[in-house]
């Protein structure tokens, strides 16, 4: 009889392999090589001219460039700057439109999707025009209200092209938590929250004992995508400041796009890169520890 | 129901959603009528909120001085491929992973999961090496290929293909039915709509993945709507009227496929948020 179910599960493993094998090669050559093609060559001095295996001297140099340190620095600045913004807009745009007709919610969800959607290039050649210093309607606007009287170039100075860049960020990034609160908000039972207003509760408590428990799950996986996505801030970077002025804007993914295909500096670009998942890594963990406690499943 | 009052709260609220939507609206009507404007009125101050004078100059420079018609047709070209083998490709691991049990599946999933997690950014660089070493580096190919790999919409097939009933498939192999033909006449009916799902996603995400398309791709004629636009950005920063008109190329498409199918589209972020 062991024998026989054996032979059944032999057979299923062929038919299943044969059916994940175009997946499987794609994945194997694009996805899992590049992977440890990039934690192998972190190790070694790799340009156009050298390879040589160096150690961890990648990995010390990293450390000690200036450049990267600020990179880093900005990096979390947009990450900090973003997630919650992003987590608190997102509720409350979502609190708002779920219980509307089916019409008005989905009216929302294209409204604030239709950025994302537009696509980074073209949302950008926009803000670009509203940020101009000189035809912008940024600095028409704020000189028509008296709170300027000189007009600022946003992008062009230290001061302001990191928080600029931010505020774009934030009108690409809220559109998918927005849908997915929505729809974690209409699975919420309806019978609870309508028994808790029975019996008097505020909408205050209906929200803070019965709804945002069972979002949590939901908060939590917005949280890490959102952690994920500012991390891997570049788009808007490499299309509207190329990092500077004076690598005030330079994110980590752009430094490294910068070492990798400008200088050919391969090998240190991908210490970068494992430095970044590893990151990316940690912090989507400790955010699963921290508010995955609370949530069940 | 309850009965309805409006609160001070209530008035708040639809103030802030009505700035918002016009605030989060206005990028794509932005481009719109800028694309109509001369290279003179796109820049003019106060700004004209609506082209005063229409013209068709700027698609006219992106078409002749510019091959703008070839970059649509890669920007096409590119997410409907992707899109057609990421789906069919998904479609058959999926199934195999939800509704089978075989030797080395726990592992094969976690790996999975555990490189959907790992951002695909960071792979780029060891990427594109690889790519140059097939020697399809600059061609649609190299833009297509790596995408096929990525497991996000394994994933998502796994997801729809728990819902096939087990009894079905069952009572098919006992009529003698072979895997392929269960696969294409039981499993596939059932999971369609997961399948239009991953197929819109896979499309809006493949035309705006604009960093694979700029380490991949570089002769002029071979680049795609977005990536022409940025690069025209670039060259000639202040040409506004040029530029909005290239940006209503680049966005117009997918806005439409987005709104016509945005229920699959919903789907499709929600389903891939449930975890496994």
């Amino acid at each position: 009889m062991k024998k026989k179910t054996n032979k059944i599960r032999m057979r299923e493993t062929l038919v299943s392999y044969c059916f994940l094998a175009p997946v499987l090669i794609f994945f194997v050559v694009f996805v899992l090589a590049p992977m440890v093609m990039g934690f192998i060559t972190s190790f070694f001095n790799y340009t156009m001219t050298d390879f040589e295996f160096v150690g961890l001297d990648n990995y010390v140099r990293m450390f000690q460039d200036e450049v990267f340190l600020k990179s880093l620095r900005n990096t979390l600045i947009i990450v900090v700057g973003s997630v919650p913004i992003v987590v608190i807009f997102a509720l409350y745009v979502a609190s708002q439109t779920y219980e509307r007709s089916a019409f008005t919610r989905s009216f929302f969800r294209c409204v604030f999707f239709l950025p994302v959607v537009t696509g980074t290039v073209a949302v950008t050649v926009v803000w670009k025009w509203i940020y101009d210093p000189l035809s912008g309607i940024l600095n028409y606007t704020l000189k028509m209200t008296n709170v300027i009287d000189q007009n600022i170039s946003w992008l062009g100075d230290k001061r302001y092209a990191l928080v600029a860049i931010i505020a774009i960020l934030l009108t690409t990034a809220i559109g998918q938590p927005i849908i997915l609160y929505i729809a974690a908000m209409g699975n919420i039972d309806k019978s609870l929250v309508e028994a808790a207003r029975v019996d008097g509760a505020t909408e205050f408590q209906v929200f803070w004992k019965i709804k945002w428990p069972s979002l949590l799950p939901t908060t939590l996986y917005i949280v890490v995508i959102t952690t994920i996505n500012s991390f891997q801030c570049f788009s808007l970077i490499q299309l509207l400041t190329n990092g500077g002025p004076n690598y005030s804007t330079t994110t980590i993914m752009y430094y490294l796009y910068e070492k990798a295909f400008k200088l050919s500096e391969y090998g240190y670009a991908n210490t970068m890169g494992v430095f970044l998942a590893a990151l990316i890594g940690l912090i989507s963990f400790a955010q699963f520890k921290l508010l995955g406690n609370d949530v069940e499943y | 129901m309850r009965k309805k009052k409006i609160t001070p709260f209530q008035v708040f609220t639809m103030i802030i959603l009505s700035l918002l939507t016009i605030f989060f609206i206005f990028p794509f009507y932005w481009i719109m009528t800028g694309a109509f404007k001369s290279q003179a009125d796109a820049i003019k101050i106060p700004p004209q909120w609506w082209p005063e004078s229409p013209t068709l100059e700027n698609f006219q420079k992106l078409l002749v001085q510019n091959p703008a018609g070839s970059w649509m047709l890669n920007s096409i070209l590119i997410a409907l491929i992707t899109m057609l083998l990421v789906c069919i490709t998904s479609a058959l691991a999926g199934y195999v992973l939800a509704k089978k049990r075989f030797y080395g599946q726990a592992i094969l999933f976690s790996i999975f999961i555990g490189a959907m997690a790992l951002p695909k950014q960071v792979i780029l660089v060891p990427l594109v090496r690889i790519i140059s070493f097939m020697g399809i580096h600059d061609t649609l190919a190299a833009v297509i290929l790596p995408l096929i790999g990525w497991p996000f919409g394994v994933f998502l097939m796994k997801q729809f293909s728990e819902n096939i009933p087990t009894e079905l498939l069952e009572s098919a192999k006992i009529d003698g039915c072979n895997e392929l033909k269960i696969f294409t006449s039981i499993a596939f009916p059932i999971v369609k709509p997961g399948f239009a799902a991953l197929a819109i996603f896979t499309f809006i995400n493949t035309w705006n993945d604009y960093f694979m398309q700029l380490v991949m791709l570089s002769s002029r004629e071979k680049l795609t709507i977005s990536l022409g636009v940025a690069t025209l950005q670039a060259e000639m920063a202040t040409n506004y009227g040029l530029i909005m008109a290239g940006a209503a190329l680049a966005a117009v498409p997918i806005v439409t496929v987005f709104l016509v199918f945005q229920k699959f589209f919903t789907q499709g972020i929600t389903m891939g948020a449930v975890k496994g």
